[in-house]
């Protein structure tokens, strides 16, 4: 499907390139990272409990439903975080790697 | 002499005003809000690159939006201000909060806790599916990303807010395919007179509804949602509710906007220990405060929708109320009169709050009718069957016991959007009153915390 998310105003902005999972998006300076995602696709994560799709749920960083990561591991808010120049997110919590010190 | 080292959490309309009076007697208090910008949630700031006007985004409600913002546009050198900073615990006098990645720790004499409130949730099933959102969420994509959250968004649940933001997404240009209440229409009748406290607001909204009128918008009252339908992986696709004559319909959408009025934030009171008392008519728990806001701890002042869920009008009076409790409190001089006149507004305000549950109630019947097979908590996907059978092999009937069972309240949104919901089918299973079964206790951190923070200053 194309974004689920419609822009009705504020179209005339600087675009921002950003990639999520690998694939670059386009996005406007001043969209939060959930606004960038969802305007270009349908979801913004898989569920781990294994019910589908996710697309975010309360907006205003209470639920925690949007959580992303940045390639060096750190968690952001999709629907609190705006949305800069090269930014590199995954959808897919980066796997733990736990040093073995047995 | 050294004034009380004072700090506020919460920079909406109730932070705002009670930062302001605080100023004004000489205070210099610490305004902590995990936003990026002022204005909270009702007068949240675009961001700096946008450019409609405060008409376009606050329509009504305009001029009082300015004026706050204004107001902490003035405050901003007489206060420190840590935006973007999450307090995450209270004890012993002190605040724990975490700002840029670092554990930051403030003692305070007197804090005011004006936390706001979110959405108040009824699970249908089905609303785990992409595409569902809280009615809030729906505002603030429209206010803060001039988005809407689907092509054709039905709007379903109850309260003033359901009309608001179905009105503000026609006048934006966004498809608005039904505006579905469960509340029944006679009951805006019989709380007329409640309403007629504030007839500015009442005919605010009667504007609203009949905007939606005009435009053909499908309106429906006394409806019973019955399934959000779609699809795991493509999402929402419609919904099915049974109307007022008790007839099954269907309506396709892309997009559910739900809410049933609100539930305040309350976990920080929780922690700095703040007595909680359960209100019958909400059927929720709200923490126990005084006229002026002191809650049963002293020092620990509540004040905005956080405490008690009045609205914006009503949060700018008792973030003032309580900045004057406070100055009363640690021995400055302040007008008696002025309490008595923000008093006298409190009490008009909650009136019209008071029309405003009567007229649109929490519907605590449809928790004991979600199906089995009905998720009740998003997080992790646990169904109301789960919590049923938790409650009927282990006996538990409170709320923090069935918690620990179940995991209904255990996610990442920490029992925010099901634990209402969750109470009322635990108390209908166990045949309890729902009182019986209490309330999720708040817990350190009251909201995630990356593992790697670092403490300041060590």
């Amino acid at each position: 499907m194309t974004g689920r998310f419609v822009r009705l105003a504020e179209t005339e902005r600087q675009q921002v390139t950003l990639r999520i999972d690998g694939v670059t998006v386009r996005a406007l300076l001043g969209d939060t990272l959930m606004v960038a995602v969802l305007a270009a696709g349908g979801h913004l994560r898989d569920s781990e409990f294994g019910d589908g799709h996710r697309a975010g749920f309360c907006l205003m960083a209470a639920c925690q439903d949007c959580w992303v990561w940045t390639a060096a591991g750190e968690r952001l808010r999709a629907c609190s975080t705006l949305v800069s120049e090269g930014l590199d997110i995954s959808t897919r919590q980066p796997e733990a790697t736990w040093s073995d010190r047995a | 002499m050294v004034g009380p080292r004072v700090i506020i959490v919460g920079a909406g309309p109730a932070g705002v005003r009670c930062a302001e009076a605080l100023v004004a007697a000489g205070i210099r208090p610490t305004v902590i809000d995990e936003n990026r910008r002022d204005g909270g949630q009702i007068y949240r700031r675009q961001p700096d690159n946008f450019t409609r006007s405060y008409a376009t985004l606050y329509g009504t409600e305009a001029s009082r939006a300015a004026a706050n913002h204004r107001c902490f546009d003035e405050l901003r050198g007489r206060i420190d201000y840590l935006p973007e900073t999450l307090v995450w615990n209270i004890s012993e006098g002190h605040v724990y909060a975490l700002r840029d990645s670092r554990l930051v720790e403030l003692p305070f004499d007197a804090l005011i806790l004006c936390t706001g409130a979110t959405d108040r949730l009824m699970p249908v099933k089905g609303w785990n599916l992409a595409g569902t959102y809280s009615l809030g969420g729906a505002q603030v994509a429209l206010k803060a990303q001039a988005c809407a959250i689907g092509r054709q968004v039905i709007f379903m649940g109850s309260g003033p807010l359901l009309y608001l933001v179905a009105a503000q997404y026609l006048k934006a240009g966004a498809g608005v395919a039904a505006v579905l209440d469960t509340s029944p229409w006679r009951l805006r009748l019989a709380a007329l007179p409640k309403l007629l406290a504030m007839p500015r607001a009442l005919f605010n909204g009667i504007k609203l509804t009949l905007a939606l009128r005009r435009a053909g918008v499908p309106m429906l009252s006394g409806i019973e949602p019955l399934e959000i339908t779609g699809s795991a992986q493509d999402g929402v696709n419609g919904l099915s509710f049974r109307d007022a004559r008790g007839e099954v319909r269907r309506l396709a959408c892309d997009a559910v906007a739900i809410g049933y009025h609100l539930r305040p934030e309350t976990q920080l009171a929780d922690l700095a220990r703040c007595e909680f008392q359960f209100n019958p008519t909400s059927r929720q728990w709200l923490p126990r405060i005084d006229a002026q806001g002191r809650s049963s701890v002293a020092g620990v002042y509540l004040a905005g929708d956080g405490a008690r869920l009045l609205g914006a009008d009503a949060a700018e009076a008792a973030g003032k109320i309580a900045a004057l409790a406070v100055l009363e409190d640690f021995g400055y001089p302040f007008k008696a009169e002025t309490v008595a006149e923000l008093r006298r507004k409190l009490a008009t305000l909650t009136r019209f709050a008071q029309g405003l549950m009567q007229s649109f109630p929490w519907p605590a019947g449809q928790a004991a009718r979600l199906s089995d097979d009905t998720v009740v908590c998003r997080c992790e996907a646990v169904t109301a069957g789960e919590l049923r059978r938790v409650v009927a092999q282990t006996g538990a009937r409170e709320a923090n016991r069935a918690k620990a069972f179940s995991r209904v309240g255990m996610g990442r949104c920490q029992g925010r959007y099901c634990g209402h919901a969750a109470a009322e089918i635990i108390a209908h299973a166990a045949e309890v009153p729902i009182e019986q079964v209490g309330r999720l206790r708040g817990q350190a951190p009251v909201k995630p915390l990356p593992i790697g923070i670092a403490e300041d200053g060590a």
